[in-house]
């Protein structure tokens, strides 16, 4: 254990409920010892406000190894913090400076209204997984194992894009709110394998008109991917699109029209 | 202290239905990835008619031409009309030229305009100062380039193509290098286009990289050069326009004593 300690101002959103205002409110973090999470910090700091009888501020967390998406709160005016391929969980007090003042806001996105404070409904995200973010397979025994062959390439670009934790980062990022990189990432991980090949198009075309249902569209800033903490490429949206516009003329073509 | 989560449903409406499926190439254009589809293909187009047109304009440079005994612009502007006479009658390729061209824009300008309508809707503002990490000024600025692109192509059919407004006093139809000329060594006309042609160029920067996204024109073999590519075609444009208009306002090419 580190002797080292911050002594930080936060400004955090607090918020009610759904349907109430909220505002920033300040509170002193002060004895944070440096090799704290960012998360731990908030915990410190939520001990302190239940000693004094008030509510503790509310903030998504459950995996705090950088493996589930629940985490993710907007600090300094960025998605998971100042760190790079970092989720708020992994995100470290030593990365400050004594005396900071960190401003710490939920997601913001029509599609993720707040529920409470710093947490917020992501469930849209959802709704575009289950229109296609699967495949059909068979039941019944294993296939024996390198019964498929996958090249290495497409097994890597496949993996590279499952990296996704579906956290919303990038959607919380972008200026326009779209949920580009999330669904393209979720749509690569299996147009890319063989496996996903019967539903690629159908997937596609699913999922890109879910997405739209709730989110932006794509103006190609590169914020997302700046965010991502998974550092999910933006080469996956362009293959995306691509997909798209085959779906558009393939699926009518498939359904014989 | 017990903090209650207010129930809710589990799942959240979608904040626009879907839309009604109309028949082929209209359904692609329903949907936002199939309008930035369009808007990078007539982007492509645009920027093509862009680059020609300034090559075109390039000529005022070579300026008099003694054995034809006219400007060599005025020379090149009726050879646009005379394009596969005795094919088509005078003209009339490039009117069809230009109805391409004007297709090109206002579907352009109508996925733009939709998009950004689109992208409003489902933004909500963050209330402390965001800090942007990848987001540049070209692609911040796209809607502002865009809008200041459009007004400035009015203005400039008005100077130079209809010869109303705020064209020069002695406008004369088919005299090309004089209205040119006429127009820009009017520091205030000049002023304008330079700031359109910065405007322009700012436009096409992030227009070009984001075109080969929208199209899925991606391979990562090769995508270490689009930025390189947006930057460089983005550069010719200012580079050859900004020659020209300076060249003329400073008075480097001017008329020619003889006419
Ligand atoms: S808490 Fe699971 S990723 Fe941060």
């Amino acid at each position: 254990m580190s002797e080292e300690t911050l002594n930080l101002k936060l400004r955090i959103w607090r918020q009610d409920g759904p349907s109430s205002k909220g505002g920033f409110a300040e509170y002193p973090a002060n004895n944070i010892p440096t090799d704290a999470s960012f998360l731990e910090m908030l915990d410190v700091v939520n001990e302190q406000l239940i000693e004094q009888g008030e509510v503790p501020v509310e903030f998504p967390h459950d995996c705090r190894e950088g493996i589930c998406g629940t985490c993710g709160v907007m600090i300094n005016g960025r998605a998971h913090g100042q760190e790079k391929a970092t989720a708020t969980c992994q995100l470290h007090m030593r990365k400050f400076t004594d005396g900071d003042t960190i401003e710490i806001e939920p997601w913001r996105a029509a599609a993720f209204p707040v529920v409470k404070d710093l947490v917020v409904d992501r469930s849209a995200l959802d709704r575009v997984i289950e229109v296609g973010g699967f495949i059909s397979a068979p039941t019944g025994s294993a296939p024996d194992a390198n019964e498929m062959l996958i090249p290495k390439d497409v097994a890597e670009s496949s993996m590279d894009a499952a990296a996704c934790i579906g956290c919303g980062a990038c959607v919380a990022a972008c200026p326009n709110s779209a949920g580009q990189l999330f669904t393209s990432a979720k749509i690569w991980h299996l147009n890319a394998m063989p496996q996903g090949q019967a539903e690629r198009y159908k997937r596609t075309e699913e999922m890109v008109e879910t997405m739209e249902q709730y989110f932006g569209s794509c103006t190609n800033h590169g914020e997302c991917s700046e965010a991502c903490p998974k550092e999910i490429s933006l080469d996956f949206i362009a293959y995306m699109n691509r997909d798209y516009v085959k779906s558009k003329v393939k699926n009518r073509r498939l359904a014989g029209q | 202290m017990a903090t209650t989560t207010p129930s809710r449903n589990s799942t959240s409406p979608p904040m626009r239905p879907k839309p009604k499926q109309l028949p082929f190439p209209l359904s692609l254009y329903q949907t936002a990835v199939g309008k930035k589809w369009v808007m990078a293909l007539t982007g492509l187009g645009l920027v093509g008619f862009v680059v020609f047109h300034m090559l075109g304009n390039l000529k005022v440079f070579i300026g008099w031409v003694p054995e034809e005994g006219a400007y060599d612009l005025d020379i090149y502007g009726e050879f646009l009309r005379e394009l596969l006479v005795p094919l088509f009658p005078h003209g009339v390729l490039l009117w069809i030229l230009r109805l391409g061209l004007i297709t090109m824009f206002a579907l352009h300008i109508h996925s733009a305009y939709s998009l950004t309508r689109l992208n409003s809707a489902s933004n909500q503002p963050y209330a402390a100062k965001r800090d942007w990490i990848a987001a540049n000024f070209a692609s911040r600025s796209m809607r502002w380039t865009g809008v200041i692109t459009l007004l400035y192509i009015v203005f400039h059919l008005a100077d130079l193509t209809w010869g109303v407004g705020p064209a020069y006093s002695d406008w004369e139809y088919g005299r090309v290098h004089e209205n040119l000329v006429g127009s820009l060594v009017r520091p205030a006309a000049a002023i304008i286009y330079i700031i359109a042609v910065v405007a322009l160029s700012i436009h096409i920067f992030h227009g070009i990289w984001s075109m080969f996204q929208s199209l899925g024109w991606s391979n990562p073999n090769y995508d270490w050069m689009r930025r390189g590519l947006s930057m460089g075609i983005a550069a010719l444009i200012l580079v050859g326009n900004l020659t020209i208009i300076l060249s003329i306002w400073t008075g480097a090419v001017g008329l020619e004593a003889g006419q």
